[in-house]
């Protein structure tokens, strides 16, 4: 089982090496799509595994996978594949030079992430987390005009400052843990109990590389590279960032929290990231009300969901299942809407919200998914992300954070009407009426990906075996009975 | 004979440490400072190869030895990599002037012993009390961060703050394991010539390499 583990990270690397071989071929653009696979298939059977009572290791126990790993590495190729089948380039575009790049980076990316979530040295965890800034840079610029440069420069400084603060931090956990018997900086002993661990240094490390890694997830007050580099990017990539990258980065929080409430208790974080999740829904909240660009309020949506995953986190193990199956459903249906607006960008030229109107009269080939995808994302049921977010709610109620689940809901209604608002302004309404309209039913790219993202997204949370099984498994992990 | 100089070589290691930092912020040229990061560059490799004759540590040495070819000369190479003549003339206009800027290292420095001595204790090893260094460094890359307008004086914080994460590092635990070293060099490495690339591509879209240009996408 243990040769599984090598093959999210060998599969998209080979892959990436043959897009860059495989000179004027139309195949080369199913690079991204078949390491995106490759992906899945592993985390589907590392998930296999893990639910047999088994945790595969490798590499002299470098790589591991626990029910949290395989469950992510799961959720990394799903929302991979929703993201490069939905945003499939054409056969033409696909000849060029800067097309066998794009693909070779975008199956570095998934390998970056996919050795994030399985490393078990949270300094290879960090090291890949980096990795992932280092493979989207020239991703996020791709389009090489003045705003995608823009774009890509504050992101990688950013980002990279932010993780640098990560690895600081990381420095700080691997000193305290020179006071013990065995120097270390495997997950796995330092989230022992009874290791000795020095709570000076844990604080410091923890703090500052929650404060890294929350960069990276794009939570205020340090979210502002990613409207930027989110609206910026193509859409596949966008994708990817903003459904699978950010929540790579919660899963590094995470593990990092678990070390740290061994040491000196959940409180200490649980006040860090009530307040980090509470000020990214404020912003999403007050620059939802007037966005006018509709991947940016894509973007600024993310920051709104990292924010209450990141209460979810805050509340702890009650919460986590929900926030775990909130990963998955916000990743689907955020890659979905990604894809979607790509289309819409590419067929009105325009990522302006007040210049794309009456859509469901004009082409409800794009409309009817974009509005079904919508109501997910806003929470609404059968989708996943509605059982989710009550189900962080109900946790902090009954663990007495009644007052930060509060606001957060308060904040919830605001961004749920400006939501409601903005896509009423692209789709209803009747097109101006001295132009005939013909209705476009055309997709404008496969549709299969869309329908299989939104099915998924509305009959997982009714799913208790082994879903369910699989989410108490990955939450029992990170409470230190493994 | 070396536990007695020991200390000194701690202290003179991290003293230019803080030295080439603080000069760093003083020189507006960028020919300049990318000698300063160099020199420091140096002085860091010095530093972990004294730790690890101290500890007697062959791992820690191979380390220092990496951090020289990468700091020392690596990263300077790659900075200064177009013709010299061109980089001689480029003076940064920062946003604080010179004697507002020292007067901000010398405060971070003293913030940087107060919050070290506080919140993790500064031990009673050379290398604990010189732990401060490390975090003066950190806030001082900040520091060039936030008031340098040009990409590549900009690019020049970012591996002071990186240098200085990697002083903290080896004072306080004396190394992390060579392959984690191994894959942080090639992480900033690789950053540093993306940022190198993009500059590139800044000067030809926008004709200059001020930051204060990107500035369209905004809400």
């Amino acid at each position: 089982m243990s040769v599984v583990l090598w093959i999210p990270l060998v599969g998209p690397v080979a892959l990436a090496g043959l897009s860059l071989l495989l000179r004027t071929s139309s195949l080369r653009r199913f690079v991204g799509v078949a390491a995106s696979s490759a992906v899945l298939v592993s985390g589907l059977l590392l998930v296999g595994a893990v639910l047999n009572g088994a945790v595969p290791a490798s590499g002299d126990g470098l790589l591991r996978a626990d029910a949290l790993s395989a469950y992510m590495i799961s959720v990394v190729g799903a929302v991979g594949l929703i993201s490069t089948w939905g945003g499939l380039s054409s056969a033409a575009s696909s000849r060029t030079k800067d097309a066998a790049s794009y693909e070779a980076l975008i199956a570095l990316f998934l390998a970056a992430m996919s050795l994030a979530v399985l490393a078990d040295s949270i300094g290879l965890m960090w090291a890949a987390v980096e990795a992932t800034t280092i493979a989207t840079a020239f991703l996020v610029g791709h389009h090489r005009t003045r705003r995608s440069l823009e774009a890509a420069w504050k992101y990688v400084i950013l980002g990279s400052v932010g993780v640098a603060i990560a690895l600081l931090g990381i420095g700080f956990i691997y000193a305290a843990s020179v006071g013990t018997d065995t120097p270390t900086l495997s997950w796995l002993l330092l989230s022992q109990a009874n290791l000795g661990l020095d709570p000076a240094l844990i604080t410091a490390g923890g703090a500052l590389a929650v404060l890294g890694f929350a960069t990276k997830a794009g939570l205020a007050p340090m979210h502002s590279w990613l409207p930027d580099a989110h609206s910026q990017a193509p859409a596949p990539v966008s994708g990817l960032m903003s459904g699978v990258l950010l929540s790579v980065a919660l899963y590094a929080i995470l593990r990092i929290q678990s070390i740290t409430n061994l040491v000196i208790g959940p409180e200490f974080l649980r006040a860090m990231l009530s307040i980090a999740g509470l000020l990214s829904l404020l912003v999403a909240a007050s620059l939802l009300i007037r966005q006018r660009d509709y991947k940016r309020m894509l973007a600024y949506s993310s920051i709104e969901h990292m924010g209450l995953m990141a209460i979810g986190v805050a509340i702890g193990p009650a919460a986590l299942p929900a926030v775990l199956l909130y990963i998955l459903g916000h990743g689907l249906i955020k890659a979905t809407l990604f894809v979607i607006s790509g289309r819409i960008l590419k067929i009105e030229g325009t990522p302006v919200i007040s210049d794309v109107r009456a859509l469901l009269v004009r082409r409800p080939g794009l409309a009817i998914p974009w509005l079904i995808a919508m109501a997910a994302i806003v929470g609404f049921p059968p989708f996943s992300i509605f059982f989710s977010e009550v189900g962080i709610i109900m946790a902090g109620w009954s663990v007495g954070l009644g007052g930060v689940v509060g606001t957060a809901l308060v904040l919830l209604l605001v961004i749920f009407a400006a939501f409601t608002r903005l896509t009423v302004q692209m789709t209803i309404g009747a097109p101006p009426t001295e132009v005939a309209v013909t209705p476009d039913y055309s997709t404008h790219g496969p549709i299969l990906p869309i329908i299989l993202a939104l099915a998924t997204t509305a009959t997982i949370a009714f799913v208790a075996e082994p879903v369910g099984t699989l989410l108490r498994a990955a939450t029992a992990v990170l409470g230190g009975t493994h | 004979m070396f536990e007695n100089i020991y200390p000194q070589l701690i202290g003179l290691c991290t003293g230019s440490l803080l030295l080439t930092s603080a000069l760093m912020v003083w020189r507006h040229s960028l020919l300049a400072s990318i000698r300063l990061l160099a020199l420091q560059g140096i002085a860091l490799a010095a530093l972990v190869a004294v730790i690890g004759i101290a500890e007697g540590e062959v791992e820690v040495i191979v380390v220092s030895l990496l951090i020289l070819s990468v700091k020392g000369i690596g990263l300077p190479w790659v900075l200064s990599h177009q013709s010299k003549a061109a980089i001689k003339h480029v003076q940064e206009s920062p946003r604080l002037n010179p004697t507002a800027a020292l007067l901000a290292v010398t405060l971070l420095t003293i913030l940087s012993y107060v919050v070290v001595s506080r919140v993790v204790g500064l031990g009673n090893t050379s290398t604990g009390h010189a732990a401060p260094i490390g975090l003066a460094m950190v806030l001082i890359g900040f520091l060039l961060l936030i008031s340098r307008r040009r990409a590549r004086s900009q690019l020049i914080g970012f591996l002071l703050l990186d240098n200085g994460i990697a002083t903290v590092t080896f004072l306080t635990s004396g190394g992390v394991p060579i392959l984690l070293e191994f894959a942080f060099s090639l992480d900033v490495l690789l950053v540093v010539l993306i940022l190198h690339v993009f500059t590139r591509r800044m000067s030809t879209k926008f004709g200059g390499t001020a930051v204060d240009q990107l500035r369209e996408l905004h809400d």
